[in-house]
Parts: C-alpha cells; sequence; structure tokens
C-alpha cells in the first residue's frame, strides 16, 4: 500500500456556502415526497391522471435537476480544493 | 388461458437466442490482459464509464420482479403500490451522498464487497461476516423472484405452468433459459449482463412508450381508466370487509407509504449487486453523473405502475396478481408485439439474476472463503471459486422456485429487504465516521436482524398467516409503518448506547487500515489505478 498523500493544513472550511446548498439540494426531495399529506388527493387531474400519480412523477424530473445542479456545484468545489492543495504542495 | 401464443413464442425465442449469443461473447468485450483476477470476472475490469453503468445499474434494480410486481400491487390495492416512485426518487440524492466514498476507498485498497470494507474499516472479521451473511441471505430470494418472473411470462404464453403436464416438461423452459444464463455468467462474469442490459432497456422502453399511449387510447383514456378503478377499489373485499383499495393514500396510510419509501431507498444500496454495478464503474464521477439520468428509469417505473389500473379497467381478473401485466399485453397487443414485451420482461429477469448471482459469489469468496477457509487462497483460485458459487447461487435459486410455493418466495424477499437495512450503519456510518464501536454495530445489527424477523413473521393478512405484509404499527408513534425502517432506528439506537457504554469501558478497537484522504481519492490519484489490477495484495 503506497503511503497516502497527507491532506494541508490550510483546507477550505468543511462547511462552505456552496456546501449547504448542495445540501439543499439533495435534502428537498426528502422532505417533498415523504410528507404524503401534501399530495395525498385526486384533484386536479392532468390528463385524466389524478394529482396524487402525476405530481409524484413530476417529482422525477425535478429531483433529477436538484441532483445536477448540485453534482455540478460538488466539480466546482473539488476543482477548488485540489487547487487550493496544489498551491501549498 | 388456452394454447400457446405461437407467434408470440417466436419473438420471445428470437429475442432469448440474441441475447444468449451476446452473453456468450461478452467475454470478449474490453477484455483485460490478467483475466484471472476477480477484479476482471466479477466486476467487469473496474473500467465501465457513464452508459455501460447507467445500463447496468438500471438493468440490475428495475428487474424482472420490479415490472411485474409493481403494477401487481396497484391491480390488487391501488395507491399503496405506487410507493415505488417516490422510493426510487429518493435513492439518487442517497446514492450521491456515499457512493462516491465507497468507490474511492475501494479503488484505493482493492475492496471488491462492501464486507472487505467493513472489515477494513473496523477490523473485524465477525463483522465482516455479519455483513456478508446478511447480503447473500437477502440476494438469493431475489435471484429466485426473477425466476418467478420468467415463469409468469411463459406461464401467460401457454408453454408450462399447465398441471395436467410432467413436473419435468411443465418446467423444461424455465430450466432451459436457467441453464442457459448460468452459463454464459460462468463464462464471461459481469461483462454478459452489461452487454445484455443494453437489449434489455432498449426493449422495455419500446414497449412502455407504446404501452403507455396504446391501451388508454384502447380503453378510452385516463378518465375512463381512473373511474373504473375507482370504482373497483371502492367494492368491499369479504376477506377483509373493507374497501379492496383507494385512489390515493388515505390519512391512516400515510406513515406506512413514506417509511416504505424511505425504508426502501436506504436498502436498494446495501444489497451486494447494486454495490458491484457501482464498483465496476472507471471513475467517481460517473457514479455522480449516473445520479442524475437514472431518474429515467423511475419515470419509467411510474409509468409501468399505471398499467395496473389498466388492468382493471380492460376488466381482467385473476386470482395471481402477479400475472396481471402479462395477460393485459396478451389481450391488448397484436401476438407478435406481445412476445416483444414478454422478451421485454423474460431478458429483464436475466439480467439482474446474473448480476445478482455474481455478487453473492463475490462475497462468499472475499469474505467467507478468503477470511475463514483459505486465506492465502491467489487471485486465480478466487476467480474459480466464485464462478463455481455463482452457479451454486443459481441452483439453490432454482429449487427455491420450483420446489416450494411462491410465497414462500416472496416473504423470503419481504425479509432479505428488512435484513439487508440493517448492514446500513456498518456501511454507510463507517464511510463517514470511526467513531462506531466495531462490536457496538454487530450488537445495533442482530438487534434490528431479530426484531425485523420476529415482527415480520407475526404479521398476518387475511390469506396468510405469517408474513402478511411489510408494515406493523410502529411502537411509541401508533401507525402503520415499514418493519424495515423501525428495526434500521432500533439497530441504530443500540449501536450508539454500545458505542458509548464500549468506549467507557476502554473496550479495544479494531485496526482501522483506511485513511481520510482515501475516501475522496479519484481515478488517477495516487494508488488507485497503479493498486489495479491486483487488488489481493492488499495487507
Amino acid at each position: 500500500m503506497p503511503a497516502p498523500p497527507e491532506p494541508p493544513e490550510n483546507e477550505p472550511p468543511v462547511v462552505t456556502p456552496t456546501r449547504v446548498v448542495i445540501g439543499l439540494c439533495l435534502l428537498i426531495p426528502f422532505v417533498a415526497m415523504l410528507w404524503v399529506g401534501s399530495y395525498a388527493r385526486l384533484e386536479p387531474t392532468f390528463i385524466g391522471l389524478p394529482f396524487f400519480y402525476w405530481y409524484q412523477m413530476l417529482w422525477v424530473p425535478v429531483s433529477a435537476v436538484l441532483t445536477m445542479i448540485a453534482y455540478r456545484l460538488v466539480k466546482r468545489e473539488n476543482a477548488k480544493r485540489r487547487a487550493a492543495r496544489g498551491g501549498d504542495a | 388461458m388456452g394454447g400457446v401464443n405461437v407467434t408470440a413464442l417466436v419473438v420471445f425465442v428470437f429475442f432469448f437466442v440474441l441475447v444468449t449469443a451476446m452473453g456468450f461473447l461478452a467475454a470478449r468485450w474490453r477484455k483485460a490482459e490478467n483475466s484471472n483476477s476477480l477484479d476482471e470476472w466479477g466486476l467487469g475490469g473496474r473500467s465501465f464509464g457513464t452508459w455501460v453503468t447507467w445500463f447496468l445499474l438500471g438493468g440490475d434494480l428495475y428487474t424482472a420482479y420490479t415490472f411485474v410486481a409493481v403494477p401487481a400491487a396497484i391491480y390488487a390495492a391501488g395507491a399503496a403500490g405506487f410507493f415505488a416512485v417516490p422510493y426510487t426518487i429518493l435513492v439518487y440524492p442517497l446514492i450521491f451522498t456515499f457512493l462516491p466514498r465507497l468507490w474511492s476507498v475501494s479503488h484505493r485498497h482493492g475492496y471488491v464487497t462492501t464486507s472487505d470494507f467493513v472489515r477494513g474499516r473496523f477490523g473485524s472479521k465477525g463483522l465482516s461476516l455479519a455483513v456478508a451473511v446478511t447480503g447473500i441471505l437477502a440476494t438469493m430470494p431475489y435471484i429466485a423472484l426473477q425466476l418467478v418472473g420468467i415463469q409468469a411470462v411463459l406461464d401467460v404464453m401457454g408453454v408450462g405452468g399447465s398441471e395436467s403436464t410432467h413436473w419435468f416438461l411443465k418446467d423444461l423452459p424455465l430450466l432451459i433459459a436457467f441453464g442457459v444464463l448460468a452459463a454464459y455468467t460462468y463464462s464471461s462474469g459481469l461483462r454478459a449482463p452489461a452487454l445484455i442490459a443494453f437489449v434489455k432497456d432498449t426493449l422495455i422502453y419500446i414497449v412502455i412508450a407504446v404501452a403507455i399511449i396504446y391501451i388508454p387510447i384502447k380503453l378510452g383514456g385516463f378518465d375512463d381508466i381512473f373511474a373504473k378503478a375507482g370504482e373497483a377499489f371502492s367494492q368491499t373485499n369479504p376477506a377483509t370487509g373493507k374497501p379492496r383499495g383507494e385512489l390515493f393514500s388515505g390519512p391512516n396510510n400515510q406513515w406506512a407509504y413514506a417509511t416504505l419509501a424511505f425504508g426502501s431507498a436506504l436498502a436498494l444500496f446495501m444489497y451486494p449487486h447494486s454495490i458491484t454495478a457501482t464498483l465496476s464503474s472507471g471513475s467517481r464521477n460517473v457514479i455522480r453523473r449516473n445520479t442524475t439520468i437514472l431518474p429515467l428509469y423511475s419515470l419509467m417505473l411510474g409509468l409501468l405502475a399505471l398499467l395496473g389500473f389498466m388492468a382493471i379497467a380492460a376488466g381482467i381478473k385473476l386470482k395471481n396478481g402477479q400475472l396481471a401485466i402479462p395477460q393485459l399485453f396478451e389481450n391488448m397487443f397484436p401476438d407478435w408485439f406481445a412476445g416483444v414485451a414478454f422478451a421485454a420482461i423474460g431478458i429483464g429477469a436475466l439480467v439482474p439474476a446474473a448480476i445478482m448471482s455474481i455478487a453473492a459469489a463475490n462475497l462468499f469468496t472475499r469474505n467467507i472463503y478468503k477470511d475463514f477457509i483459505r486465506p492465502d487462497a491467489t487471485p486465480a483460485q478466487e476467480t474459480s471459486v466464485s464462478k463455481v458459487v455463482s452457479l451454486l447461487v443459481k441452483v439453490g435459486a432454482l429449487v427455491f422456485v420450483l420446489g416450494m410455493d411462491k410465497t414462500v418466495a416472496i416473504n423470503f424477499q419481504l425479509l432479505g429487504g428488512i435484513w439487508i437495512l440493517q448492514t446500513f450503519p456498518a456501511l454507510v456510518g463507517g464511510l463517514f465516521t470511526r467513531w462506531f464501536h466495531r462490536w457496538a454495530l454487530l450488537g445495533g445489527w442482530a438487534v434490528g436482524m431479530i426484531y425485523g424477523t420476529v415482527t415480520a413473521y407475526n404479521v398476518s393478512s387475511p390469506v396468510q398467516k405469517h408474513f402478511g405484509g411489510s408494515n406493523e404499527i410502529i411502537p411509541g408513534i401508533g401507525q402503520m409503518g415499514y418493519i424495515g425502517l423501525t428495526a434500521f432506528v432500533l439497530n441504530a439506537v443500540v449501536t450508539i448506547v454500545l458505542t458509548l457504554v464500549l468506549r467507557a469501558a476502554k473496550a479495544p478497537d479494531g485496526v482501522d487500515e483506511t485513511h481520510p484522504s482515501d475516501y475522496t481519492a479519484d481515478a488517477g490519484d495516487p494508488g488507485v489505478k497503479e493498486e489495479l489490477p491486483a487488488p489481493t495484495a492488499a495487507p
């Protein structure tokens, strides 16, 4: 096992505004989906589908977009951290 | 059901032969020089990119059983069956959060299974054994259910299944399908299902797209479908004295709906086969990128679930709800397209069955054979043991399906979900913190397993005395909820309390062979690429 690189001393703080946004993007679907009372009804219907069904299916693309935003932000954050690390070394 | 549907059968056989050829040829696809290592056979060389991983994970998670069981649940009781949609929505933020860490640490240390990681992190063979055994136990009935999926399709096509024929003739089609599956998994490893998954998903997407447009037109639109379904659900079920089902979750069922969705989402990526598919990807980013495109499958699953309502509206009346969807296809589609749809379900069973048997075999080889029986096994020996075990696992599943009542397989699948969730604290906890004590994790696991099994055993339903469902009153909340999630909470509480006690008592900690930087390493970083493919060189 090669010795893993030591972490540099001046890493950015663990909690950054970007990370908070990432966390929110990942958390929102849980609130929306687990709060069943918020969507347990039939009206309004969409092309004949009761609200209960189309609303939940609508959350599939919504959560995908949220995850995509989180992915972009994570990539940017990691690039920044790597750059900071590279600069220190 | 009448005679054999010849046109459908011909189309079905055509696709079956096609994927069989692909399964055997897959061994040559992206072949590496050193094909004797478990990394090659069991993880496809750990080199898959975004698209292959997408098909593989999709093929893995959305199985034939899913395609048959989710609409069947809707057909039986309505809204409750739709929990599969929020469940698969919640899976992806979870994957996004913890799987990249598992990928990194596994690549740096050459871990092939979750138990490998648990052993490395907590320095405890006992805990690693518990995780491995849970994984194998939970996977076996899952494989059996894939065979049940193929059986359902064969039944509706009119081959096999009839009671009057000799048992051997009756099960012959299933035996052939199984034998072929076993042979190409043995020779090609994970590359076979990865390649076949392309065909499977293409077929599935075509079938769903056609079904979701063509069937509602024939049935007079969604308004009519839901009006008829609502009427059917409002009728009293003589066995329970309650309405058969509902069109949306009533106040008394919302806890059950939410806990089932949440618990299942937590459990999905504890299953060995989902981890196998994840670890086969070529970089950390492949996993995260996949969480943004995998939801396409969730959308498909939602549309598929709606077929359950269509089966009711189409007037299909069956005792065995599992046959509702194949029967709907048979009634609605022209014969040749019904054949395509059946092929989609059938192949949809082969892909996950192959991956599951590989995953279970890897667990056995790495965490039971190598840890307890032959610590000095070479990579080549590991691979040959894994190959043989993958066969044994499938034979076991076959015996299960042929020898026992189908409800037994479904009961065990239910238990499997509860069990596998109990490995969450050790695995995901371990990915983020070293604070949990190894013995506390083992204690929490045992409590969760016992509580979950006993509670599930005691659930009765009008048709079954035991294992009547996956929900029970949550102690302290007084609402019906998913047993697996309650067991998991109990497990976590016990783990935390025992950790505090053991730390106070200064119980010896295991040796942690991982380093914080291991959890964020990516392809190209020191120790990630260079180490492969020699996964067994770890200390």
